[in-house]
Parts: structure tokens; C-alpha cells; sequence
């Protein structure tokens, strides 16, 4: 693509360079923030902007010496002492060497949090005493056997970033959450898979005749596909669902399967039409001439022909039932909550939850993340099918 | 039964069904029917082969009929019926009803925002990504990244921006990008440039641009001459220019805005309570997923345009802009039509996004969510379907035109 511009050339691809650069980071950062706040804690989420995640954090955070014991209180010198190491001693690493914050200040009050520097020594009152060093070692003193909790430390550390995974165990692992995502997850499926095959065997049959049969009121039927394939589906939505009640299917499985069929079936047979119609008459002429039947015609050679746009149908159905809260909340979920996809968990979980965000996001990362894959894998597929249904 | 045997049962007999269906069906045809043999096998066969297509598409014209064709009437006479009186015929008592609800005026207010910003924009931005990826080497690269929320679903998105929008008590950290970057503002110059003086140029462009429309869309039908289009293309041309002419004041009356208004500086904004506003935050949702598409669509029609039209203009001296707009543009304006109307209708079905940010609350109903809360909250069929009917109608003439140039492109 050359559009002139002899002079000034290379300075006009920076632009377009810098330009698209600006685009793309625009596009991808919401989503990269969803992304890498569902590998934070829920402490990092609230304390903190997830840009600043990958860089060194200042953090306050309230820690405890060990508990007081017969195994770690030793005496020296009169004085009652136990050591060890504030980061540890909360878990947060597994020893000494592992510490990687940096305390820049700490204190013992909670009104006073940056009372002390690293090496200070604070009074606690009847002779009591600690030392915090900056990698969270301490020294805490006294002239009794100390007792109950271990003492508390306010400290403002930096800390390198860090992530976790735990939200994800969480989310999909842990027994009181399965209920939900996981559950959720593999209703999704379930909707899903029916509800993309079905629609194409009956498409194909139907574009196979719209393109390559004659009979009077072809250009009727397929005018009437185009225009259904605008047809909102909102209208459907109370008269499917009292006709569903009616004939005994109510909420559940068939239905919402049945609903996504139907409404899948004009794009279908549109798509698929659009392409059939451009294979080579030849073939097909030379098939009926050799004996073959319209059927035999369509099983041995049209279907194998069509793949590309059946792959193509099958990605958008796919996308778009995986994706689909209206149908599942009108045709499938039902009180009892047992038959919940990923979408409407979601939109619970905004409701209910709307803070945590750590779960939010790992649930909304988890339902995001089948599409995301089927769309990078078969991405030429889906571009080929839009092409094919909206270009004329 | 354990749903995903069902479902694996379901594919079985979906699948198989459907193949033994047209299998059986034309055997049954071909062998008791119509028998190819004996003594009427000329006049059998023929017979046979006008049967044939209608075995094809009986499965299809099943479905379509049940699922989206008798839906339209059954929604008709539901939208005329009211429920609670045992489904008794009441006229038009269902509409006056929704028309005395200032929720609906709400609804349909912004359903007629989110038209007029939301097509507009995708296919601005589609246009601006494809021109521009299509001129670097990691153009393909860059497009699946815009092209990527296309796979995500309208909740997640609702997810992904409700971060980007969140909002922390003053004093704290913000964890939403929106107030971060706010924040930053202070009322210094850097703010002035960037808060009062970038949007007065970009709504000054806007209106600029509006304005040529007006004068495009008008100009036919103000020829004296005998070259004035028919009746019905000169009411759609001058429908089209009021429409823009109002977007041109629309345009000004935001540019004086953004130059008069008073901005809490400082302030962490609650951004999806701000009325009118808030409505917008709700469409770049929807603009963010859409402009892929737009993109796709509109890179492919920009390469199938002959490159001797653009080595022509070069060799007559045309700026990059002048071939953009005057060489380009019109050969790609068919398929911006398409581009446009399809994200409308995406558009008008909007439901996904705003019941998951804000269920219709602080003034940002739509019809779809408005149409859902009346049929399954309030119960209320009547409303409902007329609510339902409303989109039909401005779904409508979309659907004529599709149909209109089908056929005559199967002519």
C-alpha cells in the first residue's frame, strides 16, 4: 500500500508505527488489567493499582512476632528474648533467606506506623522492648516470660512483585466455591456443544438445496432467511418459553438447545449457502450426470467441500452460545440454580461480590479463556466467516 | 439423567436424527413413492425431483417457522393482549401504558444515543485500525489484538471495564485505570489542553464533518433541475440531514460545554452513576468490542480496491488525505453500509452490558433490559412485547433494505 508521500516517508511510517502502537496498548490494556489482577491477592487488589504490580510496592501491613512458648523464649542475661523473623513468622516466606520485602519503617501502634526506622528499638511498656531490623528481623524483650499473641508490628515495607495462582485453586479447586465456577463451567459446556452441531447438519441440508436445487420460491426462502437474520430475538423469548411449558420441555437442557438451534439456523444457512453457491458447477453437474443422487451429491462432495464455512458457523455458534446470557437466563436457568452457565455466575457474582475482585476476575478469566482459545487457534476461520456473511 | 450424558445422548440423536431424517426420507422417495422404475418412471422421477428440495428444507423451515417466524405474530398479539385479564384483547391499552412510563422515554432516548455513537465510532475506529495496520509489518499482529474482544463475552467485558471503571474513597490508592488517570488532572495547563481544549477540537471536527453530510445528503433534492431523486429517496435523504444536522448542534452544544463547564478535579469519580454520561462509559464497552469486526470487515474491502485508481490519483498529485477521502472511501462505501448496519442491530439487541453494569439504574435503561426487567420482573407480557415490538420496528427497516438488495443481487 503506497499512497505517495515521496518526502517524509519514514517519518510518516513513525506515525503510523507510534499511532497503531497507541492502538493496540488502548485495546489490550482493560483486558490485561482483568488479567493480571486475577494472579493478586485480594490485599494486593485493594492496596493497589494492577500497573503497578509490576514494580517494587510499597505496602503497610500488620504482622506478629511468633506466639509466645516454651520453645522459642530463651534467656539471656535476666532477660526474657525471642527472635526470629516478622516475615516468616506470618508465612509469607518460607525462611530468612527467602524475606525479599525491605522495611523503610515501622511502628507499634496503629495511629503510629511509621514511628520507627529499621534498627530502632521501641518500648512496649513494663520494660518490654523490640528491635525490628529492615529485613524483619526481631528482638523482642522483657523482664517477665512473655504471654498470649505474639506482640504486633505495623510496617511499611517495599515488596517485589508477586503473584499467585491461588485465586484460580480457588475459584475451581476449593469445595465451597465448586458449587460455582466449576460447576458453572461445565454447564457451559454442556450447552454449548449441542447446541453448535445440531444447527449445522440442518443448515447444511437446507443451504445445499437453496443454492444448488431448483424450485419454484428459491428467492422467496432465501429473502426470508435474510431478513430473519435480523430479527431480534427478544421477541421470541415469551412465546418459545410459554410453547416450551406447554409441550412439557419448561426450563432446562432440550430448551435451551431447541432456542439456540433456531436462532442460529438463519446465519447458518446464509453463511453456508453464500459459500456452496461458489463452488465449481462442473463437479456437481458431472456427478448428476454419473448417476448420483442429490443426497450421495451432498454427503461425498459438498459437505467435504464446505468445511472452511462449516468451521466458520461452528466458531460463531460457538462463541456466541459460550458467551449467551439472554437465552440461558429465559430457556434454561431454573430456580433451583442447578443448571447456571458462567455468564449468569458472573453477573451474580457482580451483584453479590462486586469488591472482590480477586474472585471476579479469575471467574470472569476463566469463562473468557475457552474463546480466547478458540479464537487465536481458529482466528482465519472466523475472519473468513465474516467476510463471507457480510460482505455482498 | 447426568446433563452432559444428556447432552452427548442429545448429539447422538440430534446428529443421527437428522441424517437417518434425510437419509430415510429421500429413500422412502425415491423407492415407495415415486419408484425410478415401472412403467411411470419418467414422469416418477420427475415428480421425485420437485419433492426433493422441500425434504431438504423441512427440518430448517420447521425451525426457522417455530423459532423466529411465529415468535413476531405470537409477540404482536401478546403486545395487544393483557395477561392478567385471562389474555383478554385490549387493544392498544398496552402501548399507551409504556408510552405514560417515563422509564420507556428514558430507554428509547438512549437506545437512539447509543445508535447514533456506537456505529459511528466502531466504524471510525475500524476504519483508522484497518488503514493503519495495513501499512506495517506487524499489522497482523496488531489486529488480532484489536480483533481479540470480538471472542470475549459481553459479561466478561462488563467485568474487564467495571475495573477500569472503579472508583476507591478519596485519599486511597485507585485500583480503576479511569480514576487514576483523573486524578492526575489538577486544573493546571496540562489539563486545560488536554480536558477542554482536545475535546473542543474533536467535536469541532465532529460537527465539521456532520455538516458535510448535511450538505451532501441535501444537495440532490435541492437541485431545481429535473436530476431531483424520486419521492421515497428524497425523504430518506432529508431524514438523513436532519439527523446530522442535529448531531452538528449536538456537536457545538458539547463544545461549549467541555469550554464552560466546572470539572471536580481531584475527586475520584463514581463513573457509572453519572447520568448521561454514564451512558457512554456503558457504549465503549460495546465500541471496544465492535470496532474489530468493523476492522476485519473494512481491511479486506480496503485491499480488493484496484491499485491503478490510487496509482492514478498519485500521478495527479493527490495527498494521502485527498486519496483517503476522495479515492477510497467511495469505493468502500457499500461495505460501510454493511459494517454500520450490522453493528446497529447489535446495537439495538443490547442487553448483556448494561444488566451487568448497572441494570438500567442512574438513567442508563435501554430498550432490551427495559423489555427483560417488564416481561420477567414485573411480569408484565403486555408491556413486554410491546417493548419488544418497538425494537422489532426500528429493526425493521434494516431488515427491508437487507432483503431488498439479496434480491437484487440473486437478480
Amino acid at each position: 500500500m503506497d499512497d505517495g508521500m515521496a518526502g517524509g516517508k519514514s517519518s510518516l511510517t513513525w506515525v503510523v508505527n507510534i499511532s497503531v502502537v497507541l492502538l493496540v496498548a488502548l485495546w489490550l490494556f482493560p483486558t490485561a488489567g482483568l488479567f493480571i489482577s486475577s494472579f493478586r491477592t485480594a490485599d494486593q487488589i485493594s492496596s493497589s493499582g494492577w500497573w503497578a504490580s509490576m514494580f517494587p510496592q510499597e505496602q503497610n501491613q500488620t504482622l506478629r512476632t511468633a506466639r509466645p512458648g516454651e520453645d522459642n523464649i530463651a534467656e539471656v542475661n535476666g532477660v526474657y528474648q525471642i527472635d526470629g523473623n516478622l516475615f516468616v513468622a506470618e508465612g509469607q516466606a518460607a525462611d530468612i533467606d527467602a524475606v525479599q520485602a525491605t522495611i523503610s519503617a515501622w511502628g507499634t501502634g496503629s495511629l503510629n506506623i511509621d514511628e520507627y526506622a529499621p534498627g530502632d528499638t521501641a518500648d512496649l511498656g513494663d520494660g518490654e522492648q523490640i528491635t525490628v531490623q529492615a529485613n524483619g528481623d526481631y528482638v523482642w524483650t522483657s523482664p517477665e516470660p512473655q504471654s498470649g499473641r505474639g506482640q504486633r508490628v505495623f510496617t511499611t515495607a517495599k515488596t517485589p512483585p508477586e503473584f499467585t495462582l491461588d485465586n484460580y485453586r480457588n475459584v475451581l479447586f476449593n469445595p465451597n466455591n465448586r458449587e460455582g465456577m466449576a460447576k458453572a463451567f461445565f454447564n457451559t459446556l454442556t450447552v454449548t456443544i449441542p447446541a453448535t452441531i445440531i444447527p449445522i447438519l440442518i443448515a447444511a441440508f437446507a443451504a445445499y438445496a437453496l443454492a444448488w436445487m431448483d424450485f419454484p420460491g428459491r428467492a422467496l426462502l432465501i429473502a426470508a432467511v435474510v431478513g430473519l437474520l435480523v430479527v431480534p430475538l427478544q421477541l421470541a423469548l415469551i412465546p418459545l418459553l410459554r410453547l416450551h411449558n406447554e409441550i412439557g420441555i419448561g426450563k432446562g437442557y432440550l430448551g435451551v438447545w431447541l432456542a439456540h438451534t433456531g436462532f442460529g439456523l438463519p446465519l447458518a444457512i446464509y453463511l453456508l449457502r453464500n459459500y456452496m453457491v461458489g463452488l465449481p458447477r462442473d463437479i456437481i453437474e458431472n456427478a448428476r450426470v454419473d448417476g448420483a443422487t442429490d443426497f450421495q451429491i451432498f454427503v461425498k462432495i459438498i459437505l467435504p467441500l464446505s468445511y472452511p464455512a462449516l468451521a466458520s458457523f461452528a466458531i460463531f455458534q460457538f462463541l456466541w452460545t459460550w458467551n449467551d446470557l439472554l437465552v440461558a437466563l429465559v430457556f434454561l436457568i431454573d430456580s433451583s440454580g442447578d443448571t447456571t452457565v458462567m455468564t449468569k455466575q458472573i453477573v451474580e457474582l457482580l451483584g453479590t461480590r462486586g469488591g472482590n475482585w480477586e474472585i471476579l476476575a479469575t471467574s470472569a478469566f476463566v469463562s473468557i479463556a475457552v474463546p480466547l482459545l478458540v479464537f487465536f487457534s481458529l482466528q482465519r476461520f472466523l475472519v473468513r466467516g465474516l467476510l463471507a456473511g457480510s460482505v455482498k | 439423567m447426568n446433563p452432559a450424558l444428556l447432552g452427548l445422548v442429545t448429539i447422538v440423536i440430534g446428529v443421527g436424527g437428522c441424517l437417518a431424517y434425510f437419509y430415510f426420507s429421500n429413500i422412502l422417495l425415491d423407492k415407495v413413492i415415486f419408484p425410478g422404475t415401472g412403467p411411470n418412471a419418467g414422469r416418477n422421477i420427475n415428480r421425485a425431483e420437485k419433492v426433493r428440495p422441500w425434504l431438504f428444507l423441512a427440518p430448517a423451515i420447521l425451525a426457522l417457522g417455530l423459532y423466529l417466524a411465529y415468535p413476531v405474530f405470537a409477540t404482536i398479539w401478546l403486545s395487544l393482549t393483557d395477561r392478567s385479564q385471562g389474555n383478554a384483547f385490549v387493544g392498544l391499552a398496552n402501548y399507551r401504558q409504556m408510552g405514560l412510563d417515563p422509564k420507556f422515554w428514558e430507554a428509547l432516548r438512549n437506545n437512539m444515543l447509543w445508535l447514533i455513537v456506537v456505529p459511528a465510532a466502531s466504524t471510525a475506529f475500524g476504519l483508522l485500525a484497518a488503514q493503519l495496520t495495513d501499512r506495517i509489518r506487524w499489522g497482523s499482529f496488531a489486529k488480532s489484538i484489536i480483533f481479540m474482544p470480538m471472542a470475549i463475552s459481553f459479561v466478561g467485558a462488563a467485568v474487564i471495564f467495571k475495573l477500569v471503571y472503579d472508583a476507591r474513597p478519596e485519599g486511597t490508592n485507585q485500583i480503576g485505570i479511569l480514576n487514576a488517570i483523573w486524578l492526575q488532572f489538577d486544573g493546571a495547563i496540562w489539563s486545560v489542553v488536554i480536558l477542554r481544549i482536545l475535546p473542543v477540537v474533536i467535536l469541532l471536527a465532529i460537527a465539521t464533518l456532520c455538516a458535510f453530510l448535511v450538505w451532501v445528503f441535501a444537495r440532490p433534492v435541492l437541485r431545481p433541475d429535473q436530476s431531483r431523486p424520486g419521492l421515497i429517496n428524497s425523504i430518506v435523504r432529508i431524514s438523513a440531514a436532519v439527523v446530522t444536522a442535529v448531531l452538528v448542534l449536538a456537536c457545538l452544544l458539547g463544545a461549549l460545554n467541555a469550554v464552560t463547564g466546572t470539572y471536580p478535579y481531584g475527586v475520584p469519580q463514581q463513573w457509572l452513576t453519572i447520568p448521561v454520561w454514564n451512558s457512554f462509559f456503558l457504549m465503549i464497552v460495546l465500541i471496544w468490542i465492535q470496532t474489530g469486526f468493523a476492522m476485519v470487515i473494512l481491511s479486506a474491502a480496503l485491499r480488493g480496491i484496484p491499485e491503478e485508481t490510487i496509482e492514478a490519483a498519485i500521478i495527479d498529485g493527490a495527498n494521502p488525505l485527498q486519496i483517503f477521502f476522495s479515492i477510497k472511501m467511495p469505493q468502500i462505501s457499500s461495505t460501510i453500509v454493511v459494517v454500520w448496519t450490522t453493528i446497529t442491530i447489535v446495537v439495538l439487541k443490547v442487553f448483556d452490558i448494561v444488566y451487568a453494569m448497572t441494570n438500567g439504574q442512574w438513567q442508563t435503561q435501554v430498550l432490551a433490559n427495559y423489555m427483560y426487567d417488564k416481561l420477567f420482573r414485573a411480569n408484565d407480557w403486555g408491556v413486554g412485547s410491546a417493548a419488544a415490538m418497538v425494537i422489532m420496528l426500528l429493526v425493521t427497516p434494516i431488515l427491508v433494505w437487507n432483503v431488498y438488495n439479496a434480491r437484487k443481487e440473486m437478480r
